[in-house]
Formats: C-alpha cells, structure tokens, sequence
C-alpha cells in the first residue's frame, strides 16, 4: 500500500489551520451585522460550502465528458470523488442556509430559485448514487455514471433559470441588487475579506478532501482487482 | 466508437431516415397489434385525474389555477409507464441486441424510439385533453396548448428514452427511471406548466413567450446532447 504522499500531509495541516484562522475570523474580525445580529455568522460559511459545492458539480461534469472522451477509469473516480463531495457540501450549505433563514425570513425553507436548486441538485446526485448501485459492471456503471452526470450538469443551469422566472426573494450580497430581496444587507470591507477567505479556506479543504478521495477511490479499484486475482 | 463514427459519415441521411421510420414503424406496428401500452397508459392517466379530483377538490375556483399543473402531472406519470415498457419490451425478449447488431448508426435507434413514444404520449394526451374538458366543462383545446404540450412531450420523450435505456440495464430497473428522469425534467415541467396556464388564462403572449423559449431551448440542447451519448448508453 503506496503511504499518503508528503504534500497532501502538508495540505491536511495547512487545511486545519486555515479553518481555525477562518473560524476566528467569522466570530473576531468580521463586526456583528446590525440588523440580524449573530446569525448572520453562519453566511460567511454558508456561501464557502456553497461554493464548494460548485467546485465539486463542475468538476463531476468535466470528469464525465473526460471519461466518455478517453474511457480512462481515472475519470471516473475523479467524477464519484466530486459527485460525493459536492452532496455533503451542499447539503451543509441546505442547513446552514435555513439556520439563517428561520430568523431571518421566518421560515426554515422557501421555494427559492436557489433553494429549489440546490435541492434538486442534491436529487440528481442521490440517482446518480443509485444508479451507481444498480450496476455491477465496472465499465458500464462508469459509463452511464458519466452520461448521467453530462445530463445533470446540463439540466441544473436551466432549471435554476426557470425558477428565477419566478419572483425570488434570496438576497443577493455580491453584485446587483435584488428589491424583493428579505434580509440582504450591506458588507463592510472586513466583512467581505471574512467571507472571500473563507472562500479560500474552503477551496484549500476541498482540494484536500478531493485528493483524498480520489486516493480512496483508486484503493478501492486496486483492492477490487485484488480479489478477482484471489477468486480466479 | 470509431466504427459508429466510419459507420455514420458512409451512410446517406436518407438512409439514416429509412432507418428511424422502420424503427419507429416497428414499435408502433406492434403497439396497433397488441395496443398494452397504450391502453395502460391511458387507463393510468385516468386513473390520475380522478384520484386528483378527490385529492384537490377540484371545484371552478380551483380549476383555474390547478388545471395545467394536474394535467402535466398526469403526463408525466403516464409517460414513464409508456417508456419504461417500450425500451423493457426490447430488453426483455433480446430485441435490442438485435437492433444493435443491425448496420445501422445507433443513433438511428434513439430517434426512432423517441418517435415511437412519442407518438404514443401525443396519443394520450390528445385523449385525456378532450376527457378532461368534457369532466370539468371547460375547453382546453386550443392551439397554443397544444404546441405547449407538443413542445413539452417532445423534451420529456428525448431525455426520457435516453434515461429509460439506461433504467433497463440496471438491477432496479423500472423503480429507477421516475428517479433518474424527474430531478433532471424540472425544467421542462415548470416551464410546461406556466406556459399552459398562461393559455388557458389567456394573458399576453409576452407574459407566456418565455416559458416557450425555455421549452424550445431545452428540446434543442437535450436532443443534441442525448444523440452524442446515445452510443455509450448502448455500447457492449
């Protein structure tokens, strides 16, 4: 079993330490929001999980095309790695976004543009999973792992445009002004830096977790083909 | 791959067409025989609407703001029975390895199924559409509805067919195809929806042109996109 490479060691640290500077940035630099008070602490994270999530449904659907392109099974562990890590982050996101919403807005949930897709998201990579399941074949489930995700990252854009058809009521804090929006707010430079690092901070975390599990999943394919070499 | 690529630019587009017609004929040669398909998915739709009539209340004031939501519900349900047996039906009795084995570009299979259900769907709906104004007394028919409805199938079938030839290659089969195909239909349900009720309220055609760009939009990237995969999906 090859050991876990220097470099992702040194990340696994530099990750740690960037989250605590990140957390003590949310509670010390950034200044209490006037109006809200401190639940507006949890926006700070709340748009890095987000973000991250991003990253990883990006990176599934260009893994997805990669594979179809190149039928390298590289690609393929690389799209469940992203695939996987994008559900947790978004669903971190989902909590922590009605965490603030219920004070907030008054309510854990709206069927927001970006609520309804986050949500829809999360659907789409739990069929994805289950399709997964349903195959045995390493080749094919590969390959229509890959065609679901191209199908997903396709179809996820457009859904979020047909929701915002609708009116929405999510504030939006960076770049142009919403009037129907509830509970935006104006950020103060220190507040934006909080928020851009921790926007850093987590990126730095997702490549860690991503290289992590593509590790895990390149393990795994080894240990399979181990024990086809022991049945045969 | 290669092979279907050599295979595609050597054979004529009239030939390619002669191919999606005898596939699309053969399905519906054998639906006029047997008419299953049909019948159960047209006796589901019913079904639907009727549970719905219970489940709604579906009085006058109701109606008005329920109606496009109900039917497109009731397509939807109704659509996934009619492709999950249309691509089972080939899986089960060992046609579609006969249609793979077939010189033809495999292509040619994807649009001729796409064809064959929906024909199929459009039969439902032109069915149910009339049934449901006689229930309620109202009139659906009308010719911007129906392009709704036409532009709507069309989208739901060309995901749907692609997803359902996946569905059947999987262990779960049949349960999978609702859960691969609704989360990534969203659109098109929405947009469909909106777009009805703006005919059958009668607002201005800019309050309803957007919906039907989003529904002409999607056809177009989810068509495109399911005939550059279709191969992989059927691939051995």
């Amino acid at each position: 079993m090859t050991p876990t490479p220097r470099a992702l060691r040194i990340l696994e640290i530099v990750s740690f330490l960037l989250f605590v500077a990140a957390v003590w940035m949310v509670f010390f630099y950034a200044p209490l929001e006037a109006v809200m008070g401190a639940v507006q602490k949890v926006f700070y994270f709340h748009v890095a999980n987000a973000w991250v999530g991003m990253l990883g449904f990006i990176a599934a659907g260009v893994s997805g095309i990669a594979y179809l392109r190149t039928h390298d099974f590289k690609w393929d562990i690389i799209e469940v790695a992203a695939v996987e890590i994008s559900l947790v982050f978004f669903f971190i996101a989902i909590v922590t976004g009605s965490i603030w919403a219920y004070p907030v807005w008054n309510t854990w949930w709206t069927w927001d543009p970006r609520l309804t897709t986050a949500a829809i998201l999360e659907l789409i990579y739990m069929a994805y999973m289950l399709l997964r399941q349903g195959i045995e074949d390493p080749e094919r489930r590969a390959r229509f792992g890959a065609v679901y995700a191209l199908i997903g990252s396709l179809s996820v854009p457009l859904t979020f445009m047909s929701i915002r058809l609708f009116r929405t009521i999510h504030p939006v804090v960076v770049g142009g002004a919403n009037a129907a929006a509830q509970g935006g707010f104006d950020m103060t430079p220190k507040m934006l830096q909080s928020m851009l690092f921790a926007i850093a901070v987590f990126s730095v975390i997702f490549v860690t977790l991503f290289w992590h599990r593509i590790r895990i999943g390149f393990l795994a394919q080894t240990v399979e083909q181990l024990k086809l070499k022991l049945s045969q | 791959m290669n092979k279907a690529i050599t295979r595609r630019s050597s054979s004529g587009l009239g030939s390619f067409l002669r191919a999606v017609g005898a596939i699309a004929w053969k399905d519906l040669a054998a639906e006029l025989r047997s008419r299953e398909l049909l019948s159960a998915m047209l006796v589901f739709a019913l079904l639907v609407i009727l549970i719905f009539n219970f489940a709604l209340e579906l009085d006058v004031k109701a109606r008005a703001s329920v109606t496009s939501g109900v039917l497109w519900v009731t397509f939807a349900f109704a659509g996934t029975l009619g492709l999950n047996r249309s691509m089972a039906v080939e899986k089960d009795r060992g046609c579609l390895d006969g249609l793979l084995l077939a010189p033809v570009d495999r292509s040619a299979i994807y649009f001729g199924k796409v064809i064959s259900n929906l024909v199929f769907m459009l039969i439902v709906e032109a069915i149910v559409l009339p049934v449901y104004s006689i229930l309620y007394n109202t009139n659906l028919i009308s010719l911007g509805l129906i392009g709704v409805v036409l532009l709507g199938s069309i989208g739901y079938v060309g995901v749907g067919t692609l997803l359902s030839s996946m569905a059947v290659q999987t262990r779960t089969r049949d349960v999978l195809l609702p859960i691969l195909l609704f989360p990534v239909i969203v659109p098109v349900l929405v947009a469909a929806v909106k777009a009805s009720s703006g005919f059958l309220q009668a607002l201005p055609m800019d309050e309803i042109l957007p919906w039907l760009n989003l529904l002409v939009v999607y056809d177009i990237i989810f068509i495109a996109v399911a005939f550059m995969v279709f191969d992989y999906v059927v691939e051995e």
